[in-house]
């Protein structure tokens, strides 16, 4: 049974790989190997010369730490009411084949990632997309709430010529943020795919004008290091990366999810008016003034001008007050009291006293000792003190957000207001 | 080759991990027993594991002042030997599990000794849940080539939340946290709550990861509403007509008075909610000095220290 099922899978990978060949032209089998797998980069030389596979576990966890701590050591406030505004790189320089299918797919492909996570981490901000071709910058899509539209808008404008511009999109970038109200963070998010920019004036007049507008330029770029996106990174306190793969673009793209630390000048803090609308009662008809059609059920009503929208967060179409539910506000509190990162169990500790340690991780009672009964890995909360293994780790800073040992113990409760 | 893989992938399968609260405040001053209680859940964990060979269920208690893992049917070694007892091995591992457990909570809270604690950790038992879920859930993936893994069959995932005491308002934001990543790894909660008023938390939990919340009417008959809503797996439950919400209140209350609101004034840099405006945020207020007493403090204690 288990071998005819190998073999069916067997037929149709095999079957796959044709199709791969109908596609992908150009390259021959071997080449294709060599190019996109890039076997070579996942072996490492030890000491004596030999050739050994790179343990990716460890390496990536050490590298999620990393990020971790420095996180963790540049919070003292976070801008949560952002407005990014994202502007793609669609010159010719995208059609590049380095990234597959091309830089402009792939960019394309990580943007839509990045804006149904940027959404979900910042549920009161909002996003804009300005795309550069031909010399000259378009808006396509608005400053807005909605991930759906923002998808939608950028997979079907998806074609690129001529050259690009650096300074006509932070101009146009410019005009559409310096209307923005004062409390908001004002973000710019570029990904660069050419080598140069073409541009009708002096671009160091523009990027004094960003800076003096307090607008966080960030750019990552997909071919090389360029002077000037440097000189905007630096000017405007944002970040400038290249990209050297997929799996490195993603990650620099997904960097700029979370909120980043706010400079107190940056936005003055505010109270800002907003509206808890109700749901409206099960079928009841209405027209919703977002989409304008007749509904049953289902909406929202606007406690200011009672219209009915379909969904939230969002801004009334009537009277432009911001509408929001309580869930949306908790969602952004664990920005405010993030948990602190774990310590890693030294070995030599782990060894010495083994038997007083648990066996278990606390939050997945997965066994902790490793192959033979050795300790593997393990971190440990600093304050519960309790013990979890990497995975569990991960998933408590990065999704959780929650220690389960401090929320299962009385006593460390009140301690957290202190580093807000 | 997307039929093979939904063939193997059963969806009757399900992965139970219920909660179950053991405040002895509520229990004591509940009209249902704890023992009168727990006969209905046992019932209903051995009909759960009855429904499907390969159904699994978790349990985790939620103490008043700690959580433990009481309960893990697949880990169950010594099923057959059932035999002149009885007890059937089951009811009796996990007995004794919960009350060592109960006895060493009690102990903890002699320890603390804080008056009048009427919430149970219900935050830290939910977190629990959730880290248990992830790891099977990477434990499935992590075989590489699924589809050819006959032995692992992947698991619909429910967090069954048996609950009677009140909410505890301190752990409202790591609640919070708790349902937005089950939401996100799409695992519903259920909720069957026994106190006398509603939980708004449970009710949250329930609405916005798409589970069930029930309050019995009858607790007598508790194990009649366990068995007919809270037992049908994922995949049945599109067929059903199970108890709808009666919709949650989703605005907010403000941080002055406590008061239930329309509309707000929102602080832009702590998130908090006001009802009327004012020149400067108490709250961040408060944070601001409290951060600076702290960083004097310790710039004290490392003067004395060097």
């Amino acid at each position: 049974m288990n071998n005819g099922e190998q073999r069916r899978l067997n037929g149709e990978a095999e079957e796959d790989e044709d199709d791969d060949d109908a596609n992908n032209g150009g390259l021959a089998a071997w080449e294709r190997a060599y190019a996109d797998e890039r076997s070579w980069e996942s072996l490492q030389e030890d000491e004596s010369g030999l050739l050994q596979p790179i343990d990716n576990q460890s390496l990536k966890h050490a590298q999620y730490r990393r990020r971790l701590r420095a996180a963790s050591t540049a919070r003292i406030q976070k801008g949560l009411i952002r407005y990014l505004f994202i502007v793609i790189d669609l010159s010719k320089a995208a059609a590049e084949m380095d990234f597959r299918p091309s830089r402009m797919g792939v960019v394309a492909k990580h943007v839509e990632a990045f804006i149904r996570e940027f959404f979900y981490q910042n549920p009161l901000s909002q996003v804009g997309l300005v795309t550069v071709k031909d010399g000259v910058a378009h808006c396509l899509t608005d400053l807005g709430g909605s991930p759906e539209s923002h998808v939608k808008a950028l997979m079907g404008k998806l074609e690129c010529s001529g050259d690009s511009s650096l300074q006509n999109a932070l101009d146009l970038v410019h005009g559409y943020l310096n209307q923005i109200p004062s409390y908001g963070h004002r973000e710019v998010l570029i990904l660069y795919s050419a080598l140069s920019t073409c541009d009708p004036g002096d671009i160091m007049e523009t990027i004094q004008k960003c800076k003096k507008s307090k607008i966080r330029c960030s750019v990552i770029g997909l071919s090389a290091e360029i002077f000037i996106c440097k000189h905007l990174c630096q000017e405007t306190g944002g970040l400038y990366y290249i990209a050297l793969d997929e799996a490195h673009l993603k990650e620099l793209i997904l960097e700029h999810a979370p909120p980043p630390p706010a400079i107190a000048e940056f936005a003055i803090a505010n109270l800002i008016k907003m509206g808890f609308p109700q749901r409206a009662a099960e079928g009841s008809v209405a027209i919703c003034s977002c989409h304008k059609e007749a509904k049953v059920g289902a909406g929202y009503t606007c406690p200011r001008c009672k219209a009915r929208v379909c969904e939230l967060p969002t801004e009334c179409r009537i009277c432009g007050l911001t509408l929001i539910s309580s869930p949306h506000l908790a969602r952004s509190y664990h920005h405010l009291f993030p948990i602190v990162p774990f310590d890693e169990v030294p070995l030599s500790l782990l060894i010495d006293q083994q038997n007083k340690f648990p066996r278990a991780c606390f939050g997945c009672q997965q066994n902790l000792l490793g192959p033979g009964n050795k300790p593997g890995l393990r971190v440990a909360c600093p304050k519960c003190k309790q013990h979890f293994c990497l995975e569990c780790d991960i998933y408590i800073h990065e999704s959780l957000h929650n220690c389960p040992g401090c929320e299962s113990t009385r006593h460390s409760r009140i301690p957290n207001i202190n580093e807000g | 080759m997307a039929s093979a893989a939904s063939k193997l992938y059963a969806d009757d399968v399900s992965l139970l991990m219920v909660l179950l609260d053991t405040n002895p405040f509520f229990w004591s001053s509940s009209n249902l027993p704890f023992s009168k209680f727990l006969p209905h859940v046992l019932a209903f964990l051995n009909s759960i594991l009855l429904l499907n060979q390969l159904n699994q269920v978790v349990v985790i208690a939620t103490g008043y002042n700690s959580c433990s893992y009481i309960y893990d049917s697949s880990s169950d070694s010594n099923q057959g030997s059932d035999h002149g007892r009885i007890m059937p091995a089951r009811c009796s591992n996990l007995l004794q599990k919960l009350e060592e457990f109960v006895i060493k909570d009690e102990q903890l809270f002699k320890e603390g000794s804080r008056e009048g604690i009427s919430s149970s950790l219900l935050s830290g038992s939910l977190s629990m849940a959730l880290c248990f879920d992830e790891q099977i859930y990477r434990g499935f993936f992590d075989q590489g080539h699924f589809i050819l893994n006959l032995a692992v069959t992947m698991h619909a995932m429910q967090i069954l939340c048996l609950q009677g005491s009140s909410d505890g308002p301190e752990q409202y934001v790591a609640i919070m946290n708790s349902i937005f990543s089950a939401q996100r790894s799409m695992v519903p909660i259920d909720s069957c709550y026994m106190g006398s008023s509603n939980s708004a938390f449970l009710q949250q939990a329930s609405y916005i990861t798409g589970g069930v919340y029930l309050k019995p009417q009858q607790p007598n008959g508790l194990f009649q509403y366990l068995s007919t809503v809270f037992a049908t797996d994922l995949h049945s439950r599109a067929f059903l007509q199970l108890p709808k919400s009666l919709g949650v209140d989703f605005r907010a209350s403000c941080f002055c008075h406590k008061k239930t609101i329309d509309m707000g004034y929102i602080c832009s840099v702590c998130l908090s909610i006001f009802c009327k405006h004012h020149k400067k945020c108490s709250t961040c207020g408060v944070l601001k000095l409290l951060s600076v007493l702290y960083a004097l403090c310790f710039g004290w204690v490392r003067r004395i220290t060097t």
